[in-house]
C-alpha cells in the first residue's frame, strides 16, 4: 500500500479499518527517515524503540475494537527545544548537547495522551535564534524542494520533515516567524496560535512574551486536528489564557463569502520579490472570486517592526539564557579557577555566534543608562504596532500578508545579521501583537514554494482555518510535493 | 561608532561571556549596525504611550500558597556536570 503523503485524517481511517497496523505505519515512517534523512537531515534524535513500543499499544487498542482518538497512531516529531522526558533535548546547542529532561512539556504530555507516536526530535537554529537552521550546532537541514536551499528557521527541521513526508505532522515554536517562515519555504501549513493559547511549560524559553508552540502539517485539516490536541489553559504557564477552546475542525468550511480581508499597503513595497507580489495578486483574485472583500489597509508602524522586535526579543533572551551557567545542567568548561570564570568559559564555549550576538544586544538594551532608550522605548512602540492591528480589525475580519519577501535562499547566501533580521518583517508583527497567524502554500517560484499568511484577532484561529481551508480547497498547491527521488 | 569597544567589553562581562579578539571586532561592528537601525525608534513620539510587556492582558497570576510536589533531588541532579553528596559542586566562589 502506498501511504506516501497521507494525512492524519486519512491514516486514522486506514488504522481504524485495520487496513494498516500502527506498527507497520510507524515502521514505514522510520524507514523513510533512514533513507531520506541522510540527505535532508531534519532529525537530531530518532526514538525508534519508543516509537514502536507506543505503536504496539495502539495496535492493542485496535485489536480490541476500540475507537481511536483523532491522532492516535499518527507518527510525528518535536522541535528540539520542546522537553521530552527521558529523551535528549538539545536546542541544537553545544550548551545542551547531553541534556535529558526529567519532565515533558505540556504539549508533549497532551500529544502523548492523544496517542500520537513520537519518532524523535527535530533540527533547529540554536536556541531558536535564526531563520535558516544554518545556526544549528549539529548540521544544517536541507530544503526537500531544492537541497541547495535552506528550509528556513528556526523550525527548519520541523518544516522539512513534514515536507519530505518523514512525519505526518510536527510541532515547532514561533517567536518572530520561526514556524511560518519555514512553512512557507517548505510548502507546508504552519500555524502560530494566539499568545497564551498553547502552553509554553517545558518549552525552552527564548523570548517569553513572544514564544508560542505551533503546528506544521501538510493540510489545514490536519493542522486543526493537532491544535485541538495541544491548545488550552495550563496552570503551569503563568501566561496561559483561560478561553473557550472550540473544536477547531468545525471551522473547516469552504466559504469566504462576505469576509472582509485587509491587505496592508506597507507590506507590498520594494523589498518584496516579483514572485511573491504575483502570488499575492493571484491569492487576492481567488479570494474575491469566492466572494470575499479584499481591500487595502494601512499598518503605519510597519517600518518599526524589525527594530522593535530585535530589542525586545534579544533583551528577553539575554534574561532567559542567563540560566545556562554550567552549574545545574548543560555544558561546563573545565579547568576554571573560580565560579565566575566557570560561568564565563562555559557560556563562551557552549553558545554559538548568533546566540552570543543576541545575548550581547539584549544585555546592552537592558543595561543601566540604555534601558529607557532601547528596551522601554521598544515596549512603547510595541503598543503602537499592536494598535495598528486593533484599528485594522475594526474594519476587517482578517489580514492577508506575504509570509516572506521571497522563496527559500541558498545556503551561505545571507550572512549579514541585519539583512537576515529584515527578512522577518511579515512574520514579526503577529508575535509582537500576540495574534494568531497561519502560513499556507500559495504558489511557486522556480520550483520553490511560496506561502501567504492570514492574521486574525486574538483567539481567531477558527477564522484563520476557514480562510486557509477555503484557499486550500480552491487551489492545487497543497497537492504538489517535492521530487524526493533525486534526494534518495 | 556608537558603541565602543569598551562598551562591548563591559556588556560581555555583564552577560558573563568572553569574546575572542575577532569576536570583539565583529560584534562591535554588527551591534553598531543593528543599533543604528534601532535608532529609527527614536523618531517616534511615545511620550503618552504605555509600554506593552505582554500582548495578553493578564496581571497578578497567582495560585494558593500551597506546597506542591516537585522533582526529587536525585532526578534533579541527573544532568549535573558535577554532583556530590546531593549538591551541585562548583569551583570556589572567591
Amino acid at each position: 500500500m502506498d501511504i506516501s503523503y497521507k494525512t492524519a485524517a486519512e491514516l486514522r481511517e486506514l488504522l481504524q479499518s485495520k487496513q494498516l497496523s500502527a506498527v507497520e505505519l510507524t515502521r514505514t515512517y522510520l524507514e523513510k527517515i533512514s533513507r531520506t534523512d541522510a540527505t535532508i537531515k531534519a532529525f537530531v534524535t530518532v526514538t525508534e524503540k519508543e516509537a514502536l513500543d507506543q505503536a504496539e499499544q495502539v495496535d492493542k487498542k485496535i485489536k480490541q475494537g476500540l475507537e481511536l482518538k483523532p491522532l492516535e497512531g499518527i507518527p510525528m516529531a518535536y522541535k528540539d527545544n520542546i522537553c521530552t522526558e527521558g529523551v535528549l533535548t538539545t536546542c541544537c546547542s553545544k550548551m545542551l548537547e547531553t541534556f535529558v529532561p526529567p519532565y515533558s512539556a505540556t504539549v508533549a504530555e497532551r500529544l502523548q495522551e492523544s496517542g500520537a507516536i513520537m519518532l524523535g526530535k527535530l533540527n533547529m537554529d540554536e536556541f531558536a535564534m535564526g531563520s535558516s537552521t544554518e545556526n544549528s550546532y549539529f548540521h544544517p537541514t536541507r530544503n526537500p524542494w531544492n537541497t541547495d536551499c535552506v528550509p528556513g528557521g528556526s523550525s527548519g527541521g520541523s518544516a522539512a520533515a513534514v515536507a519530505a513526508d518523514e512525519v505526518v505532522f510536527a510541532l515547532g515554536t514561533d517567536t518572530g516567524g520561526s514556524i511560518r517562515q519555514p512553512a512557507s519555504f517548505c510548502g507546508v501549513v504552519g500555524l502560530k496560535p494566539t499568545y497564551g493559547a498553547v502552553s509554553r511549560y517545558g518549552v525552552v524559553a527564548f523570548a517569553s512574551s513572544l514564544d508560542q508552540v505551533g503546528t506544521l502539517t501538510q493540510t489545514v485539516t490536519d493542522n486543526a486536528m493537532v491544535l485541538n490536541a495541544i491548545a488550552g489553559y495550563d496552570p503551569r504557564d503563568s501566561m496561559s489564557a483561560r478561553f473557550e477552546k472550540p473544536d477547531y475542525t468545525k471551522y473547516l468550511v469552504n466559504d469566504v463569502k462576505g469576509l472582509r480581508i485587509g491587505l496592508p499597503k506597507e507590506y507590498l513595497g520594494d523589498g518584496v520579490s516579483e514572485d511573491v507580489q504575483k502570488v499575492i495578486r493571484e491569492t487576492v483574485k481567488t479570494l474575491t472570486d469566492l466572494g470575499a472583500y479584499v481591500e487595502e489597509c494601512s499598518m503605519p508602524h510597519t517600518e518599526y517592526v524589525v527594530p522593535t522586535y530585535y530589542l525586545i526579543a534579544t533583551a528577553e533572551a539575554s534574561s532567559n539564557l542567563a540560566r545556562f551557567d554550567g552549574v545545574r545542567y548543560g555544558y561546563r568548561a573545565e579547568d576554571a579557577e573560580d565560579m565566575i570564570e566557570m560561568f564565563i568559559q562555559s557560556r563562551a564555549q557552549g553558545f554559538g555566534a548568533e546566540v552570543k550576538r543576541r545575548i550581547m544586544l539584549g544585555t546592552y538594551a537592558l543595561s543601566s543608562g540604555y534601558y529607557d532608550a532601547y528596551y522601554l522605548k521598544a515596549q512603547k512602540v510595541r503598543t503602537l504596532i499592536k494598535g495598528d492591528f486593533e484599528q485594522a480589525f475594526k474594519e476587517f475580519d482578517l489580514i492577508l500578508a506575504p509570509s516572506t519577501p521571497g522563496p527559500a535562499y541558498k545556503f551561505g547566501e545571507k550572512t549579514d545579521p541585519l539583512a537576515i533580521y529584515l527578512h522577518d518583517i511579515y512574520t514579526i508583527p503577529a508575535n509582537l501583537a500576540g495574534l494568531p497567524a497561519i502560513s499556507i502554500p500559495a504558489g511557486f517560484s522556480n520550483g520553490l514554494p511560496i506561502g501567504i499568511q492570514f492574521l486574525a484577532k486574538p483567539f481567531g484561529e477558527g477564522l484563520l482555518y476557514r480562510a486557509a481551508y477555503t484557499l486550500e480547497q480552491n487551489t492545487e498547491f497543497h497537492k504538489v510535493k517535492p521530487q524526493l527521488k533525486e534526494v534518495l | 561608532m556608537k558603541i565602543s569597544r569598551q562598551d562591548v567589553e563591559h556588556v560581555a562581562l555583564l552577560a558573563r561571556l568572553e569574546l575572542t579578539e575577532t569576536e570583539m571586532e565583529n560584534y562591535t561592528e554588527q551591534l553598531n549596525s543593528v543599533l543604528e537601525y534601532a535608532d529609527k525608534l527614536q523618531k517616534i513620539d511615545t511620550e503618552q504611550i504605555k509600554p506593552t510587556a505582554y500582548a495578553l492582558p493578564l496581571e497578578n497570576v497567582f495560585r494558593e500558597d500551597e506546597v506542591k510536589p516537585s522533582i526529587d533531588r536525585d532526578t534533579g541532579l541527573n544532568n549535573a556536570p558535577d554532583a556530590t553528596d546531593g549538591f551541585f559542586r562548583v569551583p570556589k566562589i572567591v
